[in-house]
């Protein structure tokens, strides 16, 4: 077929246009088909979608809005109980790196005047700013980190688990960036070597991606609670449906006092503080 | 007119020697950290951008300064410019490189980069960021390359070349806008957390492009029998000037902002860690204060017609310009914007030594396309004179 130069690398560019034009315009679809015009109106709010379904359990669903509530009287009633931390730890392979620079934790205990710095000032009984907190992500409801992930990788669910997808993540950690919480940890190098004691029916993650506190997802789609909520000897781990006005942590938000981490940010987190 | 960049004196080719082994060893530094991750960079858990980022804020402003010299030229016929728009946006082509060989390197999966285009997420800022860069990439260069390639015929530019150069000046203003809002629009980085970001960094921007520009034509002028003319020079240095004053006056809002209101979550620890440290940590309060005394010398002697007028104090300022304004893009705003963290700690970060190497080799690449670039701009020019 005769053709000029020309005629050849117009037709190439608008081919490779539609290339390009193409998974665009499927991405957009995919995020908009599940929701229709709730979806349109959520997209100009900012808030991140649920993008595409490559990855598993993108559903969940909108009946539940799971939340988690740490009693802190009865934390403290165990001074020096670690549970949490071991459970999360066994069930989801996250590795022992000795460095502060690099560690890799899901959920953890900071002093309470670190976890609530706002609050803190001169009068406080003396022990309360060194106190232990237990802090994990706070799957809010307004996530920033899901509005700034360019790949959707990290994305929040319909029944409000805000999850990680460890095959689309890129490694920007813009996410990291963006968290006011500091919740989430990038995996510097191979995590495999120091990963105790492997958990086969868990993923283990590569180098070069973020992870975080998953709310035990897989856990909560099988009808179990979080690792973490179970593994408590004190109870003082609730977790429950938000949307469920009987459920224990509905209970427990009516009778206690709560506070949350920064929630002058906007960001609507689901996790509450029950002061003693 | 590629192979314009084939023929040249043995001090070119020195040159081009040089940046080619600095190239290998980033690329060999790069390799290592492809292999054993990013643990090879003083990245960590609480400052998690360093080197590689602040690198590439940089120098998407110095890559939006092609506009400076485009907007006058092209909207309000500024003749003296017309000499040198084409090195305006050949510096914003190896600028965008540059950019964009930073994000990569930076990137836990680069392998995975192609994700970002098949799975688009517009409420991503870095998502119309890569779609803002490479644009103007794309926009430099099909407007640099057409129009050269027609003063080398000796003809006009084609109509259509007008019209994308029309684009580019808003486009050069969407680049670090978006950059800027990176920063700006993230709740708990209380130091990044202001409006004024985005102006800061055109403010910035305005002052360490046409700086280097400067600094370019001069080297031109030496090596070569480019000359951009004194009344070219002359209209940069005075935006230099002006672009440095307001970059200034804007430092001093923040400052004003933070410790006036005596707010903590308005960036007022992160300030006080920059400029006299926090809690005995201080690794950046020695280049704030070499960034503070740069920015003064620039500003002083570019405000005076006399050091303005001669060339050597205006190198002098203009290197004074661009060291001071690399500081503070390249290295404290992205470095400090993770201190305190959110927990109120203080984590510092110091690159390693590979890193530097790969900040030097993206540099290096950086400025080897530039040397090609303008290698065929003045072949071009000094043989249809």
């Amino acid at each position: 077929m005769r053709t000029t130069r020309r005629d050849f690398l117009k037709l190439g560019g608008a081919c490779g246009l539609v290339f390009l034009v193409f998974p665009a315009v499927k991405g957009l679809a995919a995020g908009e088909r599940q929701e229709g015009v709730e979806g349109l109106v959520r997209k100009l709010a900012m808030t991140g979608q649920e993008g595409s379904s490559s990855a598993p359990s993108r559903a969940g669903t909108r009946k539940s809005k799971w939340g988690l509530l740490v009693d802190m009287e009865k934390c403290w009633s165990r001074e020096g109980c670690l549970e949490c931390i071991l459970a999360c730890r066994r069930e989801h392979n996250i590795p022992d790196i000795p460095t502060p620079k690099e560690e890799i934790k899901w959920i953890w205990k900071e002093p309470f005047a670190n976890v609530f710095p706002e609050q803190e000032h001169e009068y406080w009984p003396e022990a309360l700013p060194e106190k232990p907190v237990v802090i994990l992500c706070n799957h809010c409801d307004n996530p920033a980190c899901v509005r700034v992930c360019p790949t959707k990788a990290t994305y929040k669910r319909a029944d409000g688990i805000v999850m990680m997808d460890y095959h689309r993540c890129i490694g920007c950690r813009y996410c990291m960036a963006a968290c006011p919480y500091g919740a989430r940890s990038f995996n510097f190098r191979d995590p495999r070597p120091f990963i105790k004691e492997t958990n086969p029916s868990f993923p283990t993650r590569e180098k070069g991606v973020v992870e975080k506190c998953n709310l035990c997802v897989e856990r909560i789609d099988a009808g179990l609670k979080p690792a973490c909520v179970e593994a408590c000897p004190a109870g003082a781990l609730i977790f429950g449906n938000l949307e469920d006005p009987n459920s224990k942590i509905r209970e427990k938000l009516r009778s206690f006092l709560t506070i949350q981490r920064k929630s002058e940010l906007g960001t609507r987190p689901k996790v509450y503080y029950a002061l003693p | 007119m590629l192979v314009k960049a084939l023929k040249g004196s043995p001090r070119y080719w020195s040159w081009m020697i040089l940046l080619l082994m600095l190239m290998g060893v980033g690329f060999i530094c790069y390799l290592w950290q492809l292999s054993q991750g990013l643990t090879i960079t003083g990245l960590n858990r609480d400052v998690s951008w360093g080197l590689y980022i602040g690198q590439f804020t940089f120098l998407v402003g110095v890559a939006a300064s092609a506009v400076m010299v485009v907007l006058p030229y092209y909207l309000h016929n500024v003749k003296a410019f017309g000499r040198i728009t084409i090195l305006g946006e050949f510096l914003a082509v190896s600028a965008i490189v540059m950019c964009l060989l930073f994000v990569i390197v930076d990137l836990g999966k680069p392998m995975r980069l192609f994700n970002v285009l098949l799975y688009p997420t517009p409420n991503s800022i870095l998502f119309w960021d890569m779609v803002v860069l490479n644009g103007y990439l794309l926009l430099n260069l099909i407007i640099g390359w057409n129009v050269l390639e027609a003063e080398y015929k000796e003809v006009f530019p084609p109509k259509w070349v007008k019209i994308l150069t029309y684009i580019s000046i808003p486009w050069a203003i969407s680049i670090h806008t978006v950059t800027a809002f990176l920063y700006a629009g993230l709740p708990g980085r209380h130091y990044w957390l202001t409006a004024l970001m985005a102006a800061r960094f055109l403010a910035s921007a305005f002052a360490s492009g046409p700086a280097l520009l400067i600094i370019l034509c001069f080297i031109l002028k030496k090596f070569s029998r480019f000359d951009p003319g004194k009344e070219a020079i002359e209209k940069l240095s005075a935006i230099v000037a002006y672009a440095m004053i307001i970059t200034a006056f804007f430092v001093g809002l923040e400052l004003f902002t933070a410790f006036y209101s005596q707010v903590p979550a308005h960036g007022m620890y992160t300030l006080m860690y920059l400029f006299a440290g926090l809690e005995g940590h201080g690794k950046l309060v020695p280049f704030m204060w070499v960034f503070v005394v740069l920015a003064a010398l620039a500003i002083v002697l570019l405000v005076i017609p006399g050091t303005r007028r001669k060339e050597s104090t205006l190198l002098l300022a203009c290197a004074a310009t661009f060291i001071s304004l690399w500081i503070e893009k390249g290295l404290a705003l992205v470095i400090a914007g993770f201190i305190p963290n959110p927990l109120e700690r203080v984590t510092e970060y110091a690159p390693t030594l590979p890193e530097a190497l790969i900040t030097l080799g993206v540099w290096a690449t950086g400025l080897f396309l530039l040397t090609i670039l303008y290698k065929i701009v003045i072949s071009v020019k000094e043989e249809i004179a």
